[in-house]
């Protein structure tokens, strides 16, 4: 089976000379189909810029980005991705329905198939009865979750979400992370998913990729064991679960041995 | 949610950029209608509030008014020089002039200006389409827009007396097949020219209004240039665009009354103007009318593209939620 993301000896270098900044050296990270992988790190660690080599939204200096086995224009001009940011990002002039029928129209889908489809992701998301509202008519947590309806309008077998909780209060976001998990666990999407967060990136991850900054490197890979099937019925009991702590610390263990390694590189 | 608050208080053609302030829609509306019962009442006091200070300078001002070495800074007060705002007033309704059958000041008044406005509204129509396809070039290619755009800025410093003989002599010798370039033509070509600026400068700065993300967003569902351009740039320019709108309308019609002048069309306002100036001693409430006229129009022209802004207020929601 391809894997869904192959990123292979990829390096970024944005401006030449002094001004030279390396985003990302030497990175290299397979997502299997179906896998939820999060990148954390500090601010700088190219963990973003990452995510939009991957999505094609910018190219990599040195090395291939491969999803689905095809280059990553090509996978981005086929819509082989759905994509959500940390802004919602949704068209203030649009409905909510017609915000998530944005990319199939774009695809070229007739009318009555996007609205069925608008249709079952905004009752997916829990906003059926907001289809005709305005984005402004809705709190941060509404439109963001609107933003992933719409990253989902494609059914994609890869999302890509930078940061699409981080703007939220902390209910919100728990609660945003359960219905994720759930449609992912229906959807059987891969995930690439950006992170600040190392309780969320545990919670909702297969393998946490810790990256460091300067340059962007990947530091270590945490796979995580949270029993995932086992709490299918209530997903938030994972939440105060003994082994849910201790991915915690190993994550926490991994992005700190960063920082004693950076300072040590000072020293040096 | 109305638009009435947008349009009751005019932003300049660069308005800063919307920002999204959410907020729920009972506030913006209640505020909208209290306005719309308030906008009329407005208006009439400010009207009001010009012809008291135009009285009240009359009664008071110097009767020589104030002369500082050969320079006038205060205009007499006289009834030749201020005629009583109902003397103006009271003109309208009496006949244009002495001959029988002569129809009264304000009909007259008024089929010169429905002549200015046509021809200022052609104008208008080819200033808008012109300034769009000069902002779309811009926003397509960066390159053109370093050097289009400080040829559009120098266009607005050639002055429209220069240009009006110009224009007027290089319709002259046009001959499109059965067409014959006629002389309101030129008004509105120079209407135009006036009309054009602040539509590629709005329009430019709406084209590139929409945030990284949004742009990432197209580009991410692989959109090309046009589909951008109308589910993305030409919806978010809206904002930008109405502003803009109505400074080109209220400039094609001071383009197309002072062209007028400039060429010598008659049937419109600024001919009106330059005749009636002649009856300033005899008949001192005479010249104003046109003046008013002028005004009208130019009210007249606004009102209009306030319309088309309702009728747009989809796109300028968060506009309306400032």
């Amino acid at each position: 089976m391809t894997a869904a993301v192959s990123v292979d000896g990829v390096s970024r270098v944005y401006g030449t000379g002094r001004a030279q900044v390396v985003a990302l050296d030497d990175v290299s990270l397979t997502v299997e189909a179906g896998q939820f992988v999060s990148l954390i790190g500090p601010s700088g660690c190219g963990k973003s810029t990452l995510l939009r080599l991957i999505a094609d939204l910018d190219e990599p200096t040195v090395g291939t980005v491969r999803v689905f086995g095809r280059p990553a224009r090509e996978a981005r001009l086929a819509h082989e991705y759905g994509i959500a940011f940390q802004q919602a990002g949704l068209l203030p002039w649009r409905t909510v329905r017609a915000n998530v029928e944005l990319p199939l129209a774009l695809a070229g889908m007739g009318r009555a198939g996007r609205r069925e489809r608008a249709s079952h992701l905004l009752a997916l998301v829990g906003l059926a009865d907001f289809a005709e509202h305005f984005p402004d008519q809705l709190s941060g947590g509404m439109q963001q979750r609107v933003a992933i309806a719409r990253a989902l309008a494609e059914e994609p077998s890869l999302l890509l979400m930078d940061e699409p909780f981080g703007a939220l209060d902390e209910m919100t976001r728990e609660h945003l992370q359960t219905q994720l998990l759930r449609i992912c666990a229906e959807t059987r999407a891969a995930v690439v998913f950006v992170t600040h967060s190392i309780p969320e990136a545990v919670f909702l991850s297969d393998r946490v990729v810790v990256m460091s900054p300067r340059p962007g490197r990947i530091r270590e890979v945490v796979p995580v064991t949270l029993d995932r099937a086992g709490a299918a019925d209530d997903l938030d009991e994972l939440r105060t679960d003994a082994t849910f702590f201790d991915e915690i610390a190993a994550v926490r263990a991994a992005l700190l041995d960063g920082v004693s390694v950076a300072q040590a590189e000072g020293l040096g | 949610m109305s638009a009435t608050s947008a349009t009751a208080a005019p932003a300049p053609a660069t308005a800063p950029p919307p920002t999204a302030p959410r907020s729920g829609s009972a506030r913006p509306r209640a505020a909208a209608a209290s306005l719309m019962r308030s906008a009329p009442l407005a208006a009439v006091a400010s009207v009001l509030a010009v012809g008291s200070a135009w009285e009240a300078y009359k009664l008071l001002g110097p009767a020589d008014g104030l002369m500082v070495g050969q320079t006038r800074l205060l205009p007499r007060t006289s009834d030749l020089a201020m005629p009583h705002t109902w003397d103006m007033a009271a003109r309208l309704f009496e006949p244009v002039s002495g001959g029988a059958g002569a129809p009264p000041l304000w009909s007259a008044v008024l089929r010169a200006g429905a002549a200015s406005l046509g021809v200022a509204a052609v104008g208008w129509l080819l200033g808008l389409v012109v300034g769009m396809l000069l902002a779309l070039a811009m926003q397509r290619v960066r390159i053109v827009e370093s050097a289009v755009l400080p040829l559009v800025v120098l266009s607005q410093t050639v002055p429209l007396v220069a240009l009006a003989p110009l224009v007027r002599s290089w319709g002259a010798r046009l001959e499109v097949g059965p067409v014959q370039w006629a002389p309101w033509m030129s008004v509105a070509v120079i209407a135009s020219y006036l009309a054009f600026f602040p539509v590629a400068v709005g329009m430019l700065r709406g084209l590139q209004s929409p945030t990284t993300i949004h742009a990432d967003l197209m580009r991410a569902y692989g959109a090309g240039w046009w589909p951008t351009l109308l589910r993305l740039r030409l919806p978010a320019s809206v904002p930008y665009l109405l502003p803009a709108l109505r400074l080109a309308a209220a400039n094609a019609v001071v383009g197309a009354v002072v062209a007028e002048v400039a060429t010598g069309l008659p049937g419109g306002l600024g001919r009106m103007i330059v005749e009636f100036a002649a009856f300033s001693a005899s008949d001192p409430a005479k010249p104003w009318a046109p003046i008013f006229g002028a005004v009208a129009l130019g009210l007249a022209a606004a009102g209009l593209v306030a319309l088309l802004g309702t009728s747009l207020r989809r796109f300028r929601r968060l506009e309306a939620a400032r």
